[in-house]
């Protein structure tokens, strides 16, 4: 009788083990799922998609603004969008600067040397258009 | 410093960018915006070397002194007639800068934190692809509306059998290989999306004539936001996306604007063909017309006894560079009593408010200038209007005569004023290759000489 209890306790205790094994393999194929999923890391949107917003929302930005320019300061416009769209220098200074020397940092080197020119170019041309603006003087 | 604190201060610049196109909304808080625009970058900059691990000081610091020194000498030595194509040329510049850095993320992915090489994130590749492509069809393009309008090549449209079909058929092209690109994360396929794309820049402004430039130039603006906005996407950097939004909407409407000026729908422009079949258009009578000719005494007369002028200036007064006298001869009225204004065509010279400048260099106030909608119906109770180096947007045939190739385009109303006085070098016809029935109309008097020497001529006048 006693021997019997104790192999059933046995038998219990063994499907338990099995169990538990079975409930962590199930766990860590989970886990797997989820971070090849990316839920585990970012829970939100994706950076295309939060980029996307941002982009969306800068264009009426851009055409409200825009539309506010008096056709007087239309070639300034042109001038000052010129060189702030030099922008891209900070794409072009990574690449230039990691330290190593190879493609890549040739390639930034004289993307960064193309946008400086646009840069200082751009915003000294403005500078000189909007110098001649001058009101009547009475 | 934290990618948090690096993203505030590229939002920091992106608001500051925001407020430098905010503060052209007149000429007095345009200075100041000016400001804005150059703190911005100089924070984008500045936070960028903060973010990165290691830096070569030496090569930025190398390649900011040699661009920006080439830059400065440029921008000082510039004539203000020349700012179409040195814009063109800068615009050709971002394209270059913008094809070098989807060239450099795609070799060295791992700086960017977008992959290691030849397995870089699908997303990445397919902006970066979009992002290559825009830029290399900006840099070509600009190079070519440069060279129209520097005269290396002739502003006549170059025109072909199935033109249409070839660029449609790169462009499908073009979305090929960056499938290929993107699938098989292949160097091969983005070397020869670019050399596509450059190409294609090429053959898609070749067939849009000089007298087109405003549009071009303001559209290859657009190009050049978009281009950056599309590497914005493949760094994931919310700055680059924020301007190149910002400057992709302005070189959008700015080319609205130019299209509307003329009448011409931006389909058609892009198309090009415009303004080849120049002999065509205006020798459709062939009869001779007679017209009035007259002498700086004239129109010294007419206009000291005027009591209003408005002078309508065009493209051609800045080519004669009389834009000095021109202004001499305005100040000379005005101490006579005489209310001078100056209105302005949307197209006017050669860029988006290029005259709007040139008149400025000359030191007329720009309280003094108008556009065209302002005054127009001043003409009317205008004793003398003054038309010097325009012609096509005073043809009143844009608003009566529906053959004429230049019909529907919005026009200055000239021909209402009590007198015109019409400066010109010779009796032929414009930049669009229209006949002007102005001229022979019995208020108008032709003032055939140069631009500059008649106006010093009237000058002279004006002070005997």
């Amino acid at each position: 009788m006693s021997e019997d209890l104790m192999q059933q306790a046995i038998d219990l205790a063994n499907r338990a083990r099995d169990l538990s094994d079975d409930a962590a393999a199930l766990a860590r194929e989970t886990a797997r799922i989820s971070s090849d999923s990316g839920l585990v890391e970012a829970v939100g949107p994706s950076p295309l998609i939060t980029g996307l917003t941002v982009f969306i929302l800068a264009i009426f930005v851009g055409y409200y603004v825009v539309w506010r320019v008096t056709p007087a300061l239309h070639s300034p416009l042109m001038g000052v969008t010129n060189a702030i769209s030099s922008v891209i220098i900070v794409g072009a200074l990574i690449a230039a600067g990691t330290g190593d020397f190879g493609f890549s940092e040739i390639m930034g080197f004289i993307a960064v040397t193309l946008a400086s020119v646009n840069i200082f170019g751009g915003f000294l041309v403005t500078h000189r258009m909007l110098s001649m603006f001058k009101k009547k003087q009475k | 410093m934290s990618y948090n604190l690096a993203a505030f201060f590229y939002l920091i610049a992106s608001v500051c960018f925001i407020l430098a196109l905010r503060g052209l909304s007149h000429p007095e808080s345009s200075r100041g915006g000016l400001r804005f625009g150059i703190a911005g970058m100089v924070i984008a900059v500045i936070t960028t070397l903060f973010i990165m691990p290691q830096v070569n000081f030496v090569l930025i610091l190398l390649g900011i002194i040699v661009g920006g020194a080439i830059g400065t000498v440029i921008a000082i030595r510039i004539q203000m007639t020349a700012l179409p194509q040195l814009v063109a040329a800068f615009h050709s510049l971002v394209g270059l800068a913008a094809v070098l850095v989807a060239a450099a993320a795609f070799y060295n992915p791992a700086a960017y934190g977008i992959g290691v090489p030849g397995d870089i994130k699908t997303a990445s590749l397919i902006e970066m692809a979009i992002g290559a492509a825009i830029g290399a069809i900006t840099f070509t393009g600009s190079i070519v509306a440069f060279a129209k309008l520097q005269g290396l090549v002739s502003g006549k449209p170059v025109v072909f059998a199935m033109q249409h079909w070839l660029n449609l058929a790169l462009g499908i092209l073009a979305v090929i290989l960056i499938i290929w690109m993107v699938a098989g994360q292949s160097a091969t396929a983005f070397w020869l999306l670019v050399l596509l794309t450059l190409v294609l820049g090429v053959l898609i402004i070749i067939p849009i004539g000089g007298a087109d430039m405003p549009v071009v130039i303001s559209m290859l603006n657009s190009y050049s936001g978009w281009a950056a906005a599309g590497i914005g996407f493949t760094l994931g950097n919310n700055l680059l996306i924020i301007t190149g939004a910002l400057v992709g909407s302005a070189g959008a409407i700015l080319s609205y604007i130019m299209c509307k000026g003329m009448n011409r729908s931006f389909i058609s422009v892009i198309l090009g063909g415009f303004g080849g079949e120049s002999a065509a258009a205006g020798a459709g009578d062939g009869e001779q017309r007679s017209y009035r000719q007259g002498a700086a005494d004239d129109a010294a007369f007419l206009m000291r006894n005027a009591e209003k002028v408005i002078i309508v200036p065009g493209y051609g007064m800045a080519v004669a560079q009389a834009q000095h006298a021109l202004r001499e001869m305005a100040d000379l009225l005005k101490g006579e009593g005489v209310e001078v204004k100056y209105a302005i065509h949307p197209v006017a010279g050669r860029m988006p408010g290029h005259m709007y400048v040139l008149l400025a260099e000359a030191n007329v106030p720009y309280d003094e200038v108008f556009e065209m909608d302002e005054i127009n119906r001043e003409f009317a109770e205008t004793d003398v209007a003054f038309v010097i180096g325009a012609n096509d947007v005073t043809n009143p045939s844009a608003k009566s005569d529906p053959a004429s190739p230049i019909y529907g385009m919005p026009v200055l109303d000239v021909e209402k004023a009590q007198n015109v006085l019409f400066v010109k070098r010779s009796m032929a016809s414009g930049y669009a290759g229209v006949d002007n029935p102005l001229f022979y109309m019995d208020q108008t008097m032709m003032l055939l000489a140069d631009a500059k020497k008649m106006c010093e001529d009237i000058v002279k006048a004006l002070e005997a």
